[in-house]
Parts: structure tokens; sequence; C-alpha cells
């Protein structure tokens, strides 16, 4: 009975297992294929066909597409880090008058739905003379990124021990020396984790990416891989498709299994949109 | 700057700093102020770049404007919204794709979100129990919520393809379907295929926030439970269940609140069709391909309009719960 049973969790596990990794095993199998080939169903590898890979850069500024979503991403963390390093201070050690407003406002913002700033952001973006360009989309990643990251690490800042400051108050130290010497430190692993979160946020983001961007040398990954079209409107180029789902794939996959701690941890303590 | 360094100890300080005590009040004060310096950065961003667009938004609302002229157009009251000429009615609120938008949107969440929650709690409770390997499985369930929606929709358009896709071959394999089915083109099962996509992307994040309420109940109602011969599946229903519900219900809400917003899954999988378009879908579709800024912020506020009437619901309802509750 109890190998039944343990038979029957493990087939469990299995399942859980196949059912995550499947689409993702199904794709890097699709992107070794190419012609005729493609449009049979196969399960196992039958050779390596690279070609896809080449045909993904060759076709299309895909490189460039990969570099803007890094850049935007790098810089959509650097600045939601920096500024909300320093917003979790006051909200988490400092008790002030309308705390508690301001904070239940950054939730409600974080829970905004994008497509209803749209029309204003578009006119924001266009007015500041940044349509079709990577600060344009930095600016409204922020939108995304900000609220959260101030949540998550106030929720951080607040479970440090009390004494931490004080020590350094009565030494003298600034409130300004307190955030640099004392919290930040402190704050890394927290920084690190808050980073990481923001990081795919941004690298996953679409609405925005296909809304202010107009041509292919601009867009993030995203909206490069929806757009992509074949040689006719009719037949998309599914070899190459997968070939690039692959490519922006593998280095979130990477994140994941290195720092798969420090995301639960994130996640379980703001309980941010995925 | 001189108030800030004359800093000491907080009002709340050990006996050591008695000689501090007479001005708590000044020291707190520049305290409170170096916190509004530090939140004026991040505060004034964020009107900037979430509070102006969306007053802008609603304003747009009123308005005739057009995408390819923002700055030439006219206040037009309610007529983006509803409007009557001559007997015939106009306005997003009489359009019937909005309506179907709304049921799609509705539908949509709450059978993924229902789907997802039960999978949720099944995975989570799996992964609680100790064996080799957990937390590799946790890091494997992690990795379809940390692809981008984008790259997920394609790798399932094209396992989903009517012709050539994985899912047909495998249902047709195991004998469950006589005929190919042409999933996301098909009206009847495109709406189907999107949530079996979500369901797939997001169950991960709610077995882990599962998880981690599950990970902090206390060993000790488990074992008394054993010692006294309660089923497991009893156990489950009278024990867990109630004391993992808070965790439960946030988990649901942020999972609603983000089905209630879908765009990128429908965008990419059913191509902008009408018979499963979102809100979002329609929002978008009004003011980037139709260039009607004016119908497009009309549904964004009413998009904003119902996320938000939900967000208060909630936390009043939530604010009621933690009051009356013992937990």
């Amino acid at each position: 009975m109890t190998i039944l049973l343990r038979l029957g969790f493990w087939a469990l596990v299995l399942a859980i297992a196949v059912f995550s990794l499947f689409p993702f095993y199904y794709a890097i199998m699709s992107s070794l294929r190419t012609g005729s080939e493609l449009f049979t169903v196969a399960y196992w590898p039958t050779r390596l066909d690279f070609s896809n890979y080449i045909a993904v850069f060759d076709r299309q500024p895909f490189g460039r597409n990969i570099l803007n979503s890094i850049i935007v991403a790098g810089s959509v963390v650097a600045v939601s880090l920096a500024l909300s390093l320093t917003a979790a201070y006051a909200f988490g050690r400092v008790n002030f008058r309308g705390r508690t407003i301001l904070l239940m406002t950054i939730l409600g913002v974080s829970m905004f739905p994008q497509v209803a700033v749209l029309s204003g952001m578009f006119e924001l973006i266009r007015s500041f003379g940044l349509y079709n360009t990577l600060p344009g989309l930095i600016l409204a990643n922020l939108m995304l990124t900000l609220p959260f990251t101030v949540w998550v690490l106030t929720t951080f800042m607040r479970e440090l021990p009390k004494e931490i400051e004080e020590a350094a108050y009565v030494d003298g130290a600034t409130p300004f020396i307190v955030v640099r010497r004392v919290f930040l430190p402190l704050m890394a692993p927290a920084a690190v984790t808050t980073g990481l979160l923001a990081f795919i946020v941004s690298w996953n983001e679409f609405l925005f990416a296909l809304t202010f961007t107009l041509t292919n040398e601009r867009r993030t990954v995203p909206p490069a891989i929806a757009l992509m079209s074949g040689s006719s409107a009719y037949e998309l180029p599914w070899g190459t498709i997968m070939a690039a789902s692959v490519i922006v794939t593998v280095p979130v996959v990477a994140l994941v299994l290195v720092f798969q701690r420090k995301i639960v941890a994130g996640l379980t303590a703001g309980a941010v949109k995925g | 700057m001189s108030q800030i360094v004359g800093q000491a100890a907080l009002p709340v300080s050990a006996p050591a700093f008695e000689n501090m005590r007479e001005r708590p009040s000044r020291l707190t004060r520049s305290k409170v102020r170096a916190a509004w310096i530090f939140l004026a950065p991040t505060l004034i961003i964020l009107a900037l770049i979430a509070g102006w667009p969306l007053a802008r938004t609603i304003w747009f609302s009123f308005t005739d404007a057009s995408l390819n002229n923002l700055s030439d157009y006219e206040f037009i009251g309610f007529e983006n919204y509803i409007a009557n000429y001559d007997g015939e009615w106009f306005g997003i609120l009489t359009d019937p794709a909005w309506w179907r938008s709304v049921w799609n949107t509705v539908w949509f969440t709450l059978v993924s979100v229902s789907i997802e929650t039960v999978l949720g709690i099944a995975v989570a409770l799996i992964l609680n129990a100790a064996f080799p390997g957990r937390g590799l499985m946790r890091a494997i369930i992690l990795i379809p919520w940390a692809i981008p929606t984008v790259v997920s929709a394609k790798m399932w358009n094209w396992m989903l393809h009517d012709q050539f896709g994985v899912i047909n071959d495998l249902l047709l394999r195991l004998g469950l379907i006589a005929a190919p089915i042409t999933w996301t083109a098909n009206s009847d099962t495109a709406l189907w295929a999107v949530v079996m996509v979500d369901v797939w992307k997001t169950t991960p994040f709610m077995a882990l926030l599962i998880l981690a309420a599950l990970q902090m109940l206390p060993g000790d109602i488990y074992e008394a439970a054993k010692v006294d011969g309660i089923h497991p599946v009893r156990v489950f229903f009278k024990v867990t269940l109630p004391l993992i519900r808070p965790a439960l219900l946030v988990a649901v809400i942020f999972r609603a609140l983000d089905a209630l917003r879908v765009f990128d899954l429908i965008y990419v999988l059913t191509s902008n069709s009408k018979d499963t378009a979102s809100m979002s879908v329609f929002a978008r579709q009004q003011l980037v391909d139709f260039q009607e800024v004016g119908l497009g912020s009309a549904a964004s506020t009413l998009i904003f309009l119902i996320i938000a009437l939900l967000i208060v619901v909630t936390i009043a309802a939530g604010r009621v719960r933690l009051g009356g509750e013992t937990l």
C-alpha cells in the first residue's frame, strides 16, 4: 500500500515536471528542424540543424532587439531600485502622517490595468519626443516596476530590527548616511530579489513596447517575436519563431534556476503579479 | 540641512539617551522631513508616469481626439460612452463588441482563476511534502512563470497548430479526438485555448504563494490529527484549508486583477479576433488600429473603473475580515 502511494506520488511529481517543461522542450525540438521536416510531429531530436538560429539574426535585427531589451530592462531595474530603496526607507522606518494612504495608493497603482494609461502615456511620450525610442519605453515600464519594487522593499525594510539604525543615529549619522551605510548593505539581498523581479517584468513587457515603437530596429524582444513574419503573409516562419523563443527564454530559465530561492522570497513578500 | 545633521536617537530610545528625550518632537520632525525628501523623487515620477497619463486618458474619453493629431480635439461630453442621434444609439456602451469583450474577460477570469486555484493547491500540497529534489521541482515549476507571455503564447500557438500541432497529434494518438481541432481559429475553442495557456503559465505563481502559506502552518496540529486517526482528506478540508484561507484569498485576488487586464496572451494567440477579444484588446484596437483616441480612452476608463471598484471592495472586505477573524 505504501509502495503504491509512493509510486502515485512520484507519478504526480513527474506529471507536473513534464507539464511544466514540455512546451519549452518542444520549442527546442522545433527550432532544430527545418523545411518540410518541421511539419511532421516529432517527440525526439532526429538531427541537429541550427539554420533557424542563423536565420533569426539574418532575416531581422534580432540581435538589436535583444540589446534593446537588455538596455530597457537594465535601466528600468537601476532606476526602480535607486528610487525605491530610499522610498522604502521612508515608508518602512519613519512614521509620518499620510504614510498608510500613500502606500495604499502605490499598491493601487501596481494593480492598475496598463491599458488605462495607454492614451495618456502615448501623449506624454510623444510630447517628450520619445516616441519610438528606448527612453520612452524605460519611462513607460517604470510605471509597472516602481510601485511593486517600493512595496516589496518596504516589506523587507520593516523586518529589520530597530536597534540597527538607533546605534547609527546615536553616533550622529544623518538619515541619508543611515540609508547608504546601514540599510543599503543590509538590503542588498532584498534588492537583488526585487531587481530580478523587475527585470523579468520589464523583459516580458509587451503592450507598451508594441504601442510605443514603430520600427523593427527599436523593438524589444516580445513585440519582435509577436510580429515576426515569413516570406508570405499566410506562412509563419515557425522554425525561426521557435529559435527566437528559445534564445530569449534560456537566460530567464538560467536566472530562475540560479536565483530560485530569492525569486520565491520576493514573490511571497510582495505577492507581485506574475 | 542642519536639522537633519542634528539627528540623534529615535523617540523610543533606551534609558541611556535620557538627555535626548526633552526634544523628541524636533528629532522626529527632522526625520519626517528626511522621509519626504526621500519619497519626493518616487512620488514625482509616479505622478508623472501613472497619475498624469491616467488623468489624461479619462479626459480624452470625453473628447473626439484622434491618434494622428492629439492636440486638435473637441470636448463632446459622454458621447463616447453613450449618445443618441435621431433615435439611434452610439457609443461604447451600446457596442455589442464591447460587451462581448467584457463577457470574454469575465469568463476568462472566472474559469482560469478557478482552475489555477485548484491546481495550485494540489501542486503546493505535493511540493510541501519532503522528498529529494524538491528544490529542483520548485525551480522547474517557476520556468513557465518566467517565460515571457508572448513567447509562451507563440510556443502554444505552434503546439496548438491545427495541422502540424503536437496537441492534436497527441490527442489523435490517444484516440481522444477523431479529427484535428482548429484550436485558436474556432471561436468555441479559442477561449479554452487561452485558458489552457494561462493555466500553464500562472499555476506556478499560485502554487508558490500557497506553498509559502502551507510552510508557515504549525506541525503539531497535523500530529494531533494523526494521533486521533483523522482521515487526511478530512484534515485538509477541516484544518489546512481554513488556515491558509487568508493567503489563498490574497493569491486569488491578485490573479483575478491580473486576469481582468489580460492582453498579451489573447492578442498573440487569437490575433485580434472579435470573438475572443478581451477588454484590453478592445481598447487598444480602438485606440491604435482605428486611431479613435476618444473611444479607446472611454473603454480604458471603463476598465479602470471596473478594476478600481474591485480593488476598493476587496480592501474594504479585507478590513472587515481582518477585524472579525481570530486568526
